[in-house]
């Protein structure tokens, strides 16, 4: 589904990741974790399409798209998702307004006609309860004024009306209670498909208590410097990130 | 006074030329302003940009012009005035017609409404109803700085007279159509009064349009009276070409309890200014000043707002938002005035503009002066571009820039359009301000008015 080969990105000029490589296949989940500053959010931003991230080297295939010539709206329609670790506030656009334009651009790219109105309220009213977003936000505008588990609530019900095939959730449990944590967890695993796949990019481990990976991958310095399946989570949560680093150096 | 400038004595010779075809029609108590006021005319001139309200706005662009016309009608005239349909058709309102600033003769030039409200000439309704036009008007309307002011009422002949009487409360709106249509290149001023007794409640809605491609100068006061406990809502949607210059005084007069608000939305012109007075004249009174302009081309729209509070426990809200693109400019400047009596004032003062190029320019200075302690006082402005967070959140759920950039400003704009409380035109006023944002409403060919 997805194959980075030898990314190299940098912001500013100042090199974050320094040669990623990373397969994901259709149903995988795929954890990231790393300490602060290792690249993890620079990474969801490449595959999102941001521009101020500069890609120096190496390709990102997306089902056998090059997915770095994309624009990031094309992306997503695509099937590409990402839950933004700070979810913007668009005062002025209300949600409905805003997943309605969505929804049918997403339709229109794949040949089918908008989604009637009565019939676009019911979706939203179906994935509302996945959720367990309070169903007053869909009237204000979008994030504006919602509180940070709000925002990231409402990052997932995004995701429910978008249907994605790959989504990456960048810090979707930052600021999170434990209740709010659970939801956005229940909520990203009632959406689990046998032919989807997520990228969970986590600082913690507590977020992998409820979604379970496949595979955890150790970010640190741009690169990854550990691959394993989900016992590493569970060593990382113990022993924090130290002996990777000290690993890391020890090899150069 | 040091030497009346070229455009002062070309506006000062068009009243002397028109001077007896405009008191030979007119009632004696509103020809008893005119000497008075074409002498502050004289003195003050026509407004350059070393007046401190008219440091942004250049109008000798459309004033040092060699107007064919003052244009008084005859019967003959008003048949395409007659013939107009506002195109908002669910918009169940009141209609009246000025043509060129004069009231149709057509159909009798004063009609009744439900509650005995009084909607007509102000030309015939100063001859019928002497006293009420002795009471208020040249009452509201004055200023010691702007000549222009003093130049509409020198030559004041015809404009809109409503009369609501006390308790009357009219559910539907009246809309006043002005339209400007000449073969010739014309200069029009035009005066209106409005009287709101006391406990009413009533709203007004004044749509500009041009209906020629000639230059065109408007310069017209409205006096508005709100009577204690009243409700008074006005809307002016300005849609004129590009060689089209408006400038509209409003004063709003407010007596104790009384709550009104103004929303003026420019949608189109070449040059607009707006300036908005509103004297809160009486405690516990309330008022919003809005306002919304979309600009283009060498457009230049700039709003003028002045409030007095000049009695305790009175709140003033102004809230302007603009989208300049190309190389149109515009100017805000909000006066609040806090009279030292004025104690346990609210005011509050909100401008916010989004350049969409990097030759747009807004220019935009709060005026506060405060003498009274009790006050709660705030304003902000602000002038910026599309926010590329948000522009780059809406591409990521797979909506394309261009219809995120839309989306952006459509909300931007929105926030003035819902104060707006007639449905039917607030829907109407969001289509045309999302058409006016797609590019696709240009010059007068797709203003409401279908020309010819």
């Amino acid at each position: 589904m997805l194959i980075i080969k030898d990314l190299k990105a940098s912001i500013a000029g100042k090199a974050i990741l320094k040669g990623i490589s990373l397969e994901v296949k259709p149903g995988e989940i795929h954890a990231i974790m790393g300490p602060n500053g290792s690249g993890k959010s620079t990474l969801a931003a490449v595959l999102a399409g941001r521009d101020f991230v500069e890609v120096t080297e190496g390709t990102v295939f997306y089902h056998g798209k090059d997915l770095l010539g994309m624009a990031p709206e094309d992306r997503s329609k695509e099937g590409i998702f990402l839950g933004f670790q700070y979810p913007i506030e668009i005062p002025g656009v209300s949600m409905v307004n805003f997943m309605k334009t969505a929804v049918n651009e997403h339709r229109k790219h794949k040949g089918l006609d908008p989604l009637s109105a009565s019939d676009f309220l019911k979706l939203m009213r179906d994935k509302k309860e996945l959720v367990e977003i309070d169903s007053k936000l869909a009237n204000r505008s979008v994030n504006e004024g919602y509180s940070g588990g709000e925002k990231k609530k409402n990052e997932i019900f995004q995701m429910a009306m978008l249907e994605p095939k790959l989504a990456i959730l960048d810090e979707t449990d930052s600021g999170l209670d434990i209740d709010a944590l659970r939801i956005v967890a229940n909520g990203v695993n009632k959406l689990k498909r046998p032919d989807n796949s997520t990228i969970v990019i986590t600082h913690y481990q507590r977020l992998l208590d409820y979604i379970i990976p496949d595979v955890v991958h150790v970010l640190y310095d741009g690169r990854i410097v550990k691959t394993s399946g989900k016992e590493l989570a569970l060593e990382l949560e113990d022993k924090g990130y130290d002996w990777i680093k000290k690993e890391v150096e020890n090899q150069d | 006074m040091n030497g009346k400038s070229e455009v002062t004595e070309f506006y000062s010779g068009l009243y002397s030329s028109n001077f007896e075809r405009i008191t030979e029609g007119s009632s004696p108590y509103i020809n008893s302003f005119r000497e008075e006021a074409f002498g502050n005319f004289a003195k003050l001139g026509v407004p350059t940009r070393k007046n401190e309200s008219y440091r942004y706005t250049n109008l000798d662009l459309f004033f040092k012009h060699d107007y064919k016309t003052y244009f008084i009608p005859d019967e003959s005239d008003f048949q395409k005035a007659e013939d107009f349909r506002c195109d908002v058709t669910d918009l169940d309102a009141h209609g009246v017609v000025l043509l060129n600033g004069f009231y149709p003769t057509v159909n009798g030039k004063l009609r009744k409404l439900p509650g005995g409200i009084t909607i007509g000439s102000l030309n015939e309704a100063a001859k019928k109803f002497p006293d009420l036009i002795e009471k208020h008007y040249g009452k509201y309307a004055g200023s010691e700085t702007d000549g222009l002011v003093h130049l509409n009422t020198a030559m004041a002949y015809d404009g809109v007279f409503i009369y609501v009487p006390d308790g009357t409360v009219l559910k539907k709106p009246v809309q006043v159509v002005n339209l400007v249509d000449s073969k010739e290149d014309t200069f029009n001023q035009h005066r209106n009064l409005i009287i709101v007794g006391e406990n009413a409640e009533f709203t007004l809605i004044i749509c500009d349009h041009t209906l020629s491609p000639k230059k065109f100068l408007t310069n017209a006061v409205s006096e508005i009276y709100v009577g204690a406990n009243s409700h008074f809502d006005i809307i002016r949607v300005q849609n004129e070409h590009n060689n089209a210059a408006k400038i509209t005084h409003t004063f709003i007069y407010q007596e104790k309890n009384s709550h009104a608000s103004s929303n003026n939305i420019t949608l189109h012109g070449g040059l607009v200014r707006n300036s908005t007075y509103h004297y809160l004249g009486g405690e516990g009174a309330e008022c919003n000043s809005y306002g919304l302009y979309l600009s283009d081309k060498w457009q230049h729209v700039d709003n003028y707002v002045n409030i007095e509070h000049a009695f305790p426990n009175c709140t003033s809200n102004q809230l302007f938002k603009g989208v300049l693109d190309e190389m149109s400019t515009g100017a805000f400047n909000g006066r609040i005035f806090v009279s030292p009596d004025a104690q346990g004032t609210l005011a509050y003062q909100k401008n916010n503009n989004i350049l969409l190029t990097d030759d747009a320019k807004m220019d935009t200075k709060p005026q506060l002066e405060i003498y009274a302690d009790d006050v709660k006082c705030s304003h902000g402005a602000t002038v910026g571009q599309l926010d590329d967070n948000a522009l780059f959140y809406m591409q990521s759920r797979g909506i394309d820039k261009r219809q995120a950039r839309l989306m952006l400003m459509f909300g931007f704009a929105h926030e003035v359009i819902q104060n707006i409380k007639v449905e039917a035109l607030r829907e109407r006023m969001d289509n045309l301000v999302m058409q006016r944002l797609k590019g696709e409403l240009s010059r007068c060919a797709s203003c409401m008015v279908k020309c010819g």
